[in-house]
């Protein structure tokens, strides 16, 4: 029984693998990138819309509702980042109602690459918004004494953001594949629409929590602003 | 070992790779779609707020105009019905001034009508009252009759007197030849002796007669030298009486074109009808002797047509007398 689909390797050369991670996360890439670029062929600016045009609408500025929502004055700057996380996400965990398909989210490795995404955008934004100096600066805050602390709970964070994915969708998996062996009938589809549900609520998690850190992390600067002008 | 480096690295990789494949494929189209068509449709809401902006000052231009167009209709109309009133009023009045010239005119026309009429009527009247009168007397002239007119005749040679006696006496005389008598009849010899002697008796001058027979004297006796003439005629009273009648129908014309020529106006139209009324009068009075004398005679004519045969000289000497008078 195997816990991640990394253990089932289609070929390997030394360090170079091809493991169904990667295989199925391609798969995925490629029906997005395709399916987007078909669907924004022929897009129309009008008032008469196609409805795949109008479901992409709808997820695009639904996200970017989301990201307003949760503080970040210009969402159009994080789209890119924080809605392909969110879409992949759940591509990855929508795609298990498809037999034989294993989610590359099940794969510590799939969420240990996007939890350092996460760990490198975050001081990413911070820096491109408010400069170096007081990005670095915000670790100090209140006072540097809180330095190590910051930095762990960075760290502990971005483990965090991994690990639950991880156990999450991996957990989903496993209950299905076990049920599967104790009562092979209607469970595992109750499981698996279960799966679908907390896959969905996953990814939004992910995704959200990412724009949390980001924007916790070029507002330090705004608020410290805002309070020096206050004084 | 859960965590795969290799993979880790390559799903980092494979998520960037998708991010710029999302990128490129999904946000971007759909953002643009959506900003042109929020641009799109904030153009067409201000295009609309334009257009209705435009069109309530197209409202209030039209509704300006329009109560203009009602002020300056009002005006029109106004005008219209002065005009229409003065033209009224002048018609009316150049109608009326028209029926009163057509109603003088005519009036004018009935007066000359009446006027000639009138003349005809006294003209024919006279004429045929001499005529009848010339008619009676050569009927009644006879030898008896012209007995007593050369008595007329006789008398009244020595009733001349003065100035009128001298000059025919003189012109008598101064006559070389005969003179002569006319008479309406053949006058018997003792007649003319009788003429002689008279003339003799009154003027004393001796002179050769020459007698003619002249009918147009109707009844009467001429005697005519050398540019002097004594003469007694029924015929002269009638010619007499016919001047004086034609004087009086002459006078009436003139008085008429008298009262005509004076101005025109109300007062005046009234004193003309007076006037007009007044002549009319004098006319039926001078009708009226015409009337009497053409029907005297008659009456007489009858009377002595009645009583000539049976009658005498009495008769016939009281009317030439009767005239003379």
């Amino acid at each position: 029984m195997r816990l991640s689909p990394d253990e089932l390797i289609f070929w390997q050369y030394g360090f170079l693998k091809l493991n169904a991670t990667i295989v199925y996360t391609w798969g995925l890439m490629l029906v997005m990138a395709i399916g987007s670029k078909i669907i924004t062929c022929k897009l129309s600016s009008g008032l008469d819309r196609s409805r795949w045009q109008n479901i992409l609408e709808i997820i695009v500025t639904g996200i970017l509702k989301q990201i307003e929502d949760v503080g970040l004055d210009q969402p159009q700057k994080y789209l890119s980042f924080l809605g392909t996380l969110f879409l992949f996400i759940g591509m990855a965990n929508l795609c298990i109602i498809i037999p034989g398909y294993e989610p590359p989210t099940g794969s510590l490795s799939t969420t240990a690459a996007l939890a350092l995404c996460v760990f490198v955008a975050v001081p990413l934004f911070g820096i491109e918004e408010q400069g170096v100096g007081n990005y670095l600066r915000s670790y100090t805050e209140p006072t540097v004494i809180m330095l190590p602390f910051n930095i762990i709970s960075e760290i502990s964070r971005t483990m965090a953001l991994a690990v639950r994915l991880f156990g999450n969708i991996m957990s989903g998996s496993m209950i299905v594949a076990i049920l599967l062996t104790i009562t092979p009938f209607i469970f595992p589809i109750v499981m698996t629409a279960l799966g679908l549900l907390t896959g969905m609520v996953q990814a939004y998690i992910f995704s959200v929590l990412a724009t949390v850190y980001i924007a916790a992390a070029t507002r330090t600067s705004k608020s410290r602003q805002k309070q020096k002008t206050g004084d | 070992m859960l965590i795969d480096w290799f993979t880790i690295i390559a799903q980092a990789l494979n998520f960037l790779i998708l991010v710029w494949l999302l990128k490129r494929f999904l946000y971007k189209p759909i953002l643009n779609a959506i900003d042109a068509r929020e641009k799109k449709v904030a153009d067409e809401l201000a295009d609309a707020d334009a257009k209705e902006a435009e069109a309530k000052k197209e409202k209030e231009e039209f509704r300006r105009k329009n109560e203009e167009f009602d002020q300056q209709r009002a005006v029109l109309m106004n005008r219209a019905k002065e005009e229409v009133q003065a033209e009224r009023q002048r018609l009316l009045e150049a109608a009326r001034k028209e029926a009163s010239d057509l109603r003088a005119k005519q009036q004018e026309a009935l007066r000359n009508d009446k006027q000639n009429l009138n003349e005809a009527i006294s003209r024919r009247a006279q004429q045929e009252v001499f005529a009848i009168a010339r008619k009676v007397l050569k009927d009644l002239a006879g030898m008896s009759l012209e007995k007593r007119t050369v008595e007329v005749f006789a008398r009244k040679l020595h009733e001349l007197k003065g100035e009128e006696k001298e000059q025919l006496s003189s012109a008598l005389s101064a006559s070389s030849g005969s003179v002569l008598v006319s008479t309406a009849f053949e006058l018997p010899q003792a007649q003319r002796d009788l003429v002689k002697k008279a003339i003799k008796e009154a003027l004393d001058i001796e002179i050769q007669l020459r007698f003619e027979t002249a009918p147009d004297l109707v009844n009467g006796i001429e005697l005519t030298t050398d540019g002097q003439k004594v003469a007694w005629s029924i015929a002269d009273y009638l010619t007499s009486l016919e001047n004086s009648i034609d004087e009086l129908l002459n006078e009436r014309p003139r008085s008429e074109a008298k009262s005509e020529s004076e101005p025109e106006s109300d007062e005046s139209e009234s004193k003309i009808e007076h006037k007009t009324k007044m002549p009319a009068k004098p006319i039926s009075d001078t009708s009226k002797p015409e009337e009497e004398s053409t029907t005297k005679p008659e009456s007489e004519t009858k009377t002595q047509s009645d009583t000539k045969p049976a009658e005498t000289k009495t008769q016939s000497d009281t009317k030439p007398e009767s005239i003379t008078e």
